[in-house]
């Protein structure tokens, strides 16, 4: 098994470190040609979705990336990668991927000042360290989605046939529950 | 150290990666967001036009960047001066993603620079070493930038602080723990800093390029020389084309080494910003604090 990791723009070394400790093998994805390495899943770690969105369709990775993921390449999205899967963003007449059945808002919490971190309950898991930076919510989700994690009232992870989202930040943490989760129950 | 801080270094590493784009409207801020920027520095004049119009430079009037925090959704930066305590509590009052406690502005203060960590919004400092870097990671720092030389379009300096830091850092990690307390008193960082940058091998925070970047290539090469994205000061908006070659720099960050991109995105860009040499210009702003 090896994870490819999108690394357009923003915390994706961490999540290249997390997969190394967990001993999993891991690539960068930077350009179209990354895709031929045959990633068994994919991380699309948090940054600015603006960023990589724009990166995404300059680089020719972004309709190869659609398809795989319509077609059930297991996917993890953290924050701006919650955000770019979504099928609709508030304040946002188009969606990036839009390939999960979720409605988010970005910045939900307001600015740097509104980041915070906490500890909270992920279904099937149990308690989980949770770092929210700029972070968005998951406003409404359609029937096929199970939610996974809230945090005062606010849902905050969510999955959904061969993806998983969560609004805060894993790999900002030295837990790696929710990554074995991914690997061991999406991919 | 305290969830706040972490928060806030947290910030910095969403941010890699990417480029900072000064703007001084909230139409430059809306031309910077369309074309990829990560954040945007909002401020009344680039630092070329300050360096040209000379003077008293002060922080920016806080409506101005208001106006630019409802134009974008990204993280916006501002500027205060070295020292000056209350332009930060001002910033802070407007609810800033990050302050860019820069030499760019006139010091308020020769001697004492912000202690940062009673501030709850993060703080980005310039450094040319690796003595600057650490010390103002010791006054709360969460991000540092290398100094460059602001407003010239002149990535030498830029250049020369990179290299620096990394060759100290590297130093650092060749010698014997028990020698670190002897670098911590010739460096005048706290020794607890200069333990991690043994242990790490890097800066406990993200570390930027900034100061004289103009081209794509300038970019792709602070990120070569181990830069973890850059700003974009007057580089952009001093340009023929500012948005083309915006989106450019955002590229030539993402595929810092990848040659056949690069030569493709350095094309037809227009004119870059004129620039001027680092012997022409009278008023170095990288001696500014240290």
């Amino acid at each position: 098994m090896k994870i490819g990791v999108l690394a357009l723009q923003g915390g994706f070394a961490e999540h290249s470190r997390a997969l190394d400790t967990l001993g999993i093998p891991n690539f960068e994805i930077r350009k179209a040609t990354d895709l031929n390495k045959g990633p068994d899943g994919l991380i699309i770690p948090g940054g600015e979705s603006t960023v990589m969105g724009r990166l995404l369709h300059e680089t020719g990775l972004f309709f190869p990336l659609k398809k795989m993921i319509d077609t059930g390449l297991p996917v993890f999205g953290t924050c701006a990668g919650m955000i770019l899967l979504a099928r609709q963003i508030t304040h946002k007449p188009k969606p990036y991927f839009g390939s999960m059945d979720i409605s988010v808002r970005r910045n939900a919490f307001g600015r740097q000042m509104g980041s915070f971190h906490t500890t909270g309950d992920f279904l099937e898991i149990g308690k989980v360290p949770m770092t929210f930076i700029r972070a968005p919510i998951i406003e409404m989700e359609g029937p096929d989605v199970q939610i996974l994690a809230s945090v005062d009232g606010n849902k905050v992870a969510a999955r959904s046939k061969n993806m998983l989202v969560t609004a805060f930040h894993p790999e900002l943490t030295e837990d790696l529950q929710v990554l074995q989760y991914f690997l061991a129950k999406v991919v | 150290m305290n969830d706040r801080y972490e928060l806030n270094k947290n910030l910095a590493q969403m941010l890699k990666g990417g480029v900072i784009m000064d703007v001084t409207t909230p139409d430059q801020a809306k031309i910077a967001e369309d074309a990829g920027a990560c954040a945007v520095m909002a401020l009344e004049r680039i630092p070329a036009d300050i360096r040209a119009a000379g003077g008293v430079s002060r922080m920016s009037d806080p409506g101005m960047i208001k106006r630019i925090q409802e134009a974008v959704t990204i993280p916006v930066m501002a500027k205060v001066r070295i020292g000056h305590i209350v332009e930060a509590q001002i910033l802070q009052a407007i609810e800033i993603d990050f302050i860019d406690e820069s030499e760019v502005l006139s010091p308020a203060d020769d001697v004492f620079h912000i202690d940062k960590s009673t501030f709850d919004v993060p703080f980005v400092c310039g450094a040319k070493d690796l003595g600057e870097a650490l010390r103002r990671i010791g006054e709360g720092a969460s991000m540092i930038r290398t100094k460059g030389e602001p407003g010239t379009g002149d990535i030498i300096q830029a250049v020369r602080h990179m290299r620096l830091i990394n060759q100290q850092i590297r130093n650092i990690q060749n010698i014997r723990s028990d020698e670190l307390f002897e670098a911590a008193k010739t460096l005048q960082v706290p020794y607890e800093l200069i333990r991690l940058v043994f242990e790490q091998g890097k800066l406990p925070v993200v570390n930027f390029a900034a100061g004289g970047i103009a081209t794509p290539a300038d970019a792709a090469l602070m990120m070569q020389l181990g830069a973890e994205g850059v700003f974009v000061g007057s580089g952009i908006f001093k340009s023929g084309n500012p948005a083309k070659r915006a989106q450019a720099i955002v590229k030539a960050v993402t595929n810092f080494d990848d040659p056949d991109l690069l030569a493709h995105v350095s094309e037809g860009l227009g004119d870059a910003m004129v620039g001027i040499n680092e012997q022409e210009i009278r008023l170095l702003m990288a001696e500014r604090g240290a």
